[in-house]
């Protein structure tokens, strides 16, 4: 049994080590918020958190993990449906299908954490997730929205 | 156009099914409940519903004012099921904050008459094709609350007035909610006319309301077909002969029967095996262990060298061709110009590649049979399921959920669907839930179709276009799909999107000499609808040859195309928007080059206009002015978000798109070797909506066809160079 810290939880998995993240998550804990796409870590759909860094967790194995790291998947990143991101995506009808756009949030999420301003530069080598619809430019523009959504929380 | 009144047919309110108000009331959020097997096993919430008055096929009112708007086409990210509430809110005049959605299934259209009409959901046809019918439902729902009231308070419906969701008794100003007369409303009949509105008088149409289907998608919440969880439910991977009409020869099952997890072995109609278990890794791990020996049939040295071959030879043979549009005498005249200009292109083949893979959900009995799955047409879904469950189809239903894209993949094609319920049927009474991986999403795609062009134009002393020949050369989708489609000498009018003389998919320009042609060449790789359709590679040929003859009459590419448009005011217009906003008449930014496209598709008038550069080989697209005349636009800025991502679409496409044959197989696997285009090369958008009125086009595809031929023109403008086979991945542009 492995034990993983998951959305502030400590959780045990029956699964075999080999197995990615991504499929523990959605087949041993229901998580499935988070995304199977490609499985070679390319498109992103599969995007969580791990110690605050965006990971793919599609190559990500459950033997490589330890109880101390803090797993956060979109399930977890916000009580509300509150996040900045989250707001922000909501103010600007991001999602088409919506497939890729749990990645795409925990990927700007952990860009925002990081960079509190990002400029367009910073959003273009962060953001590498594939959307098939086409929400590219709403995403930049959630981003910087987020941005300030924050900011002003922070500053209230 | 002015008010239309509508009659309105009484067989379409003679079933009052409450069973299935009951059932899908609950259906859109948690479809896997919706008047199913599970529903049965756990029938609470169904029984809370079953007072629930349904008004009509279109609208429930619940007590507490909740209007649920049923949609029969399917969301796939478009934006239909927003733009279909509004249609039915605008006539409805419910409040739009209390109104929710729902998918009736096939199996209960059927049922009751197809009262939802077609559940298809291609062809940009979601609004446009559904507008007249989902309107009147909202307005006969309407006048039957405003009986219901004037009925209570015993005056004449005549003083009666509906908004907001509130019925207003104008003489003495009482008033009533929708939710407090809806079950007296659901027991009237429907009344025999209703007037819709003037567009002139819509309030909700044509306002840039958010989607209704926005905050599900935003914590994971929104359920997909990969999502889907079902009591004792098992998880299939699968495998079918990766050469295209191969078939499964043998498998050893006990070499992985024992491997974690492992439940059942089975082959899949005649070419596929799939592997069951208890989780899907555990079922994928086994099937990569699996040993399999195919049996590759005679196409298993296939290339794409010999498609090229094929093509190359429609070019130029009289073999199975076909005209489809022509007017003059083209060959003639180019015979005896003085000035013509050759060009051929080529456009390869392509996958969909939907973020979500093909995955369907089956439960079968020798009773009955049910699916659960993401699909652009319910109804054909339905069909499949009944036929690979071999059971009459009142027999059978299919649960659709959200899709995590479409594209086309999920609409004429249910080949996922054929197999969950080929190995759900081994497993009595267990629901199985297929789902690909994306190599198998790659290697059993229905692709874009594969073709080449000639084109030869003649130009006269004054730089005029005075003939057009274009001969197309390769597949087509309808001898596939649907032989049904083709005309009665053989020919696929699909191909001739953008070409033809008249209707949805019309050429924009007037040329003295026509003829446009299509030797059809059918290689063994399975062809399908992918958004655009035709248009794609058909735009490309057109606009990029219409360029290449402007710059040999020494004309600039806009006035070339105004000069043959007279008789198109409706491009001209979607054209002039483009040239004026991105300031066509003033150069651009040193460095900075400049390409046109304009077409007709889908009954819409689109054009854009791209700016990039190249610097040292390497392309930038830094802004695209994008204009679209679509008659009317029932959401804005979900207009300007499908303009917007049409763009990553075709611009996927041209930049990287691209599927090739080797041993009879295609060779790219997943998005390593068939990329998509990234956020970081995605230009600035700018997005002119300008519905002129006066007709209905569609939304989803036209502006793709725009994308590749409004670059490459640029292109050229940069560097000189005519790029006449894409994708630009395999071209060196410095």
């Amino acid at each position: 049994m492995a034990k993983l810290k998951i959305n502030g939880t400590l959780v045990e998995v029956d699964a075999d080590g080999s197995t990615p993240l991504l499929w523990v998550l959605r087949e041993q804990l229901g998580l499935t918020g988070t995304k199977y796409s490609c499985g070679i870590g390319r498109c992103g759909s599969c995007t969580v958190h791990i110690d605050g860094k965006a990971v793919r967790s599609c190559v990500v194995e459950l033997s490589g993990l330890e109880e101390s790291q803090d797993i956060v998947t979109i399930e977890g990143l916000s009580e509300n449906n509150d996040h900045p991101v989250q707001q922000a995506w909501a103010e600007l009808d991001v999602p088409q299908c919506g497939y890729c756009q749990p990645g795409m949030i925990m990927t700007a999420a952990a860009l925002l954490d990081n960079n509190p301003a990002p400029s367009d530069a910073d959003i273009d080598a962060a953001v590498t997730n594939i959307c098939r619809c086409g929400t590219y430019n709403r995403v930049r523009r959630g981003i910087h929205l987020a941005a300030g959504i924050k900011q002003n929380r922070r500053s209230s | 156009m002015s008010a239309v009144c509508v009659k309105v047919s009484r067989r379409e309110f003679l079933i009052r099914s409450t069973a299935a108000g009951a059932g899908f009331a609950l259906g859109l959020h948690v479809p896997m409940l919706a008047g199913s097997a599970v529903a049965a096993e756990g029938a609470e919430g169904a029984a809370a519903e079953a007072d629930t008055p349904e008004i009509n096929a279109w609208v429930v009112i619940e007590p507490d004012d909740t209007v649920i708007i049923r949609i029969a086409r399917s969301e796939m990210g478009q934006g239909t099921l927003t733009g279909l509430a509004q249609l039915v809110a605008e006539e409805l005049e419910c409040d739009w904050s209390k109104v929710t959605t729902e998918y009736p299934t096939p199996g209960e259209n059927l049922e009751r008459d197809r009262v939802w009409g077609s559940f298809a959901t291609g062809g940009s046809r979601g609004i446009r094709g559904s507008h007249l019918y989902v309107r009147k439902g909202g307005a006969v729902a309407r006048e039957m609350l405003i009986q219901a009231a004037a009925e209570s308070w015993d005056v004449p419906t005549d003083e009666c007035r509906a908004g907001g969701s509130l019925i207003t008794h104008l003489p003495t100003g009482r008033t009533t909610t929708y939710g407090q007369v809806a079950s007296a409303a659901a027991e009237l009949w429907p009344p025999e006319h209703v007037e819709l509105k003037d567009p002139t008088e819509w309030k909700l149409i044509g306002q840039p309301v958010k989607r209704l289907d926005t905050v599900d998608k935003l914590d994971g919440k929104q359920i997909y077909g990969t999502d889907l969880k079902l009591p004792g439910m098992l998880n299939a991977a699968i495998k079918a002969c990766p050469v295209f009409t191969g078939k499964l020869e043998s498998f050893d099952a006990a070499a992985v029967r024992e491997m974690p997890g492992v439940r059942a072995v089975v082959a899949v109609e005649d070419n596929a095996v799939a592997v069951v278990a208890e989780t899907w890794w555990q079922a994928k791990t086994a099937l990569d262990a699996l040993p399999v020996t195919w049996d590759e049939g005679r196409h298993a040295s296939l290339s794409s060298a010999d498609i090229e071959k094929m093509l190359d030879d429609g070019l130029r043979s009289d073999e199975q061709v076909f005209v489809g549009n022509a007017n003059g005498n083209a060959k003639e005249v180019l015979a005896g110009a003085a000035k013509t200009i050759e060009a051929v292109y080529a456009y390869p083949y392509q996958n969909h590649a939907t973020m979500e893979p093909m995955n369907a959900t089956a439960r079968w009995t020798p009773e009955r049979c049910e699916v659960w799955c993401p699909t652009q047409n319910g109804e054909a879904a339905l069909e499949a399921t009944a036929e690979a469950a071999g059971l009459p189809i009142t027999q059978c239903d299919v649960h659709k959920i959200h899709l995590g894209g479409g594209f086309g993949r999920r609409g004429a094609f249910h080949d996922f669907v054929t197999q969950a319920v080929s190995i759900a049927k081994q497993l009595p009474g267990t629901p199985v839930k297929l789902l690909w991986t994306r190599e198998e999403d790659m290697a059993h795609g229905h692709y874009h179709p594969i073709t080449k062009c000639r084109l030869v134009g003649a130009l006269d002393a004054d730089g005029q276009l005075t003939a057009l020949h274009a001969r197309i050369s390769g597949q087509s989708i309808l001898a596939s799909v649907r032989p049904r489609g083709m005309n009665e000498e053989g020919a696929d009018p699909v191909t001739f999107q953008g070409l033809q003389a008249d209707g949805d998919h019309a050429i924009s320009y007037t040329v003295p000499n026509l003829l446009v042609e299509h030797a059809m060449r059918n290689p063994p790789v399975p062809p399908g609808f992918w958004r655009g359709v035709n248009i794609n590679q058909n735009a490309i040929y057109l606009e990029c040859f219409i360029d290449e003859l402007a710059h040999a009459a020494g004309k600039d590419p806009l006035a070339f195309r105004r000069s043959l448009m007279a008789e198109h005011p409706k491009s001209l217009a979607v054209l002039d928007a483009v040239a004026d906003k991105i300031g066509w008449s003033k150069p651009a930014e040193e460095g900075v080059h400049r390409g046109l496209a304009v077409v007709k598709t889908f009954g819409s008038h689109v054009a854009a206009c791209a700016e990039v550069s190249v610097d040292e080989g390497n392309l930038r697209i830094h802004r695209i002015v994008a204009a679209t005349d679509p008659g009317y636009a029932v959401n804005p800025q979900q207009i300007e978000a499908q303009v917007e991502g049409s763009f990553v679409y075709g611009l996927s496409a041209l930049l990287y798109g691209e599927c090739t044959l080797e041993n009879g197989a295609v060779v790219q696997s997943n998005f390593h070797d068939y990329p998509s285009m990234l956020l970081k090369e995605m230009p600035k958008v700018e997005t002119i909506v300008m519905p002129s009125g006066g007709f209905w086009g569609g939304i989803g595809e036209p502006t793709i066809a725009v994308a590749a031929p409004a670059v490459l023109n640029a292109v050229f403008a940069a560097t000189g160079k005519r790029i006449r086979s894409v994708p630009l991945k395999n071209v060196d542009l410095g």
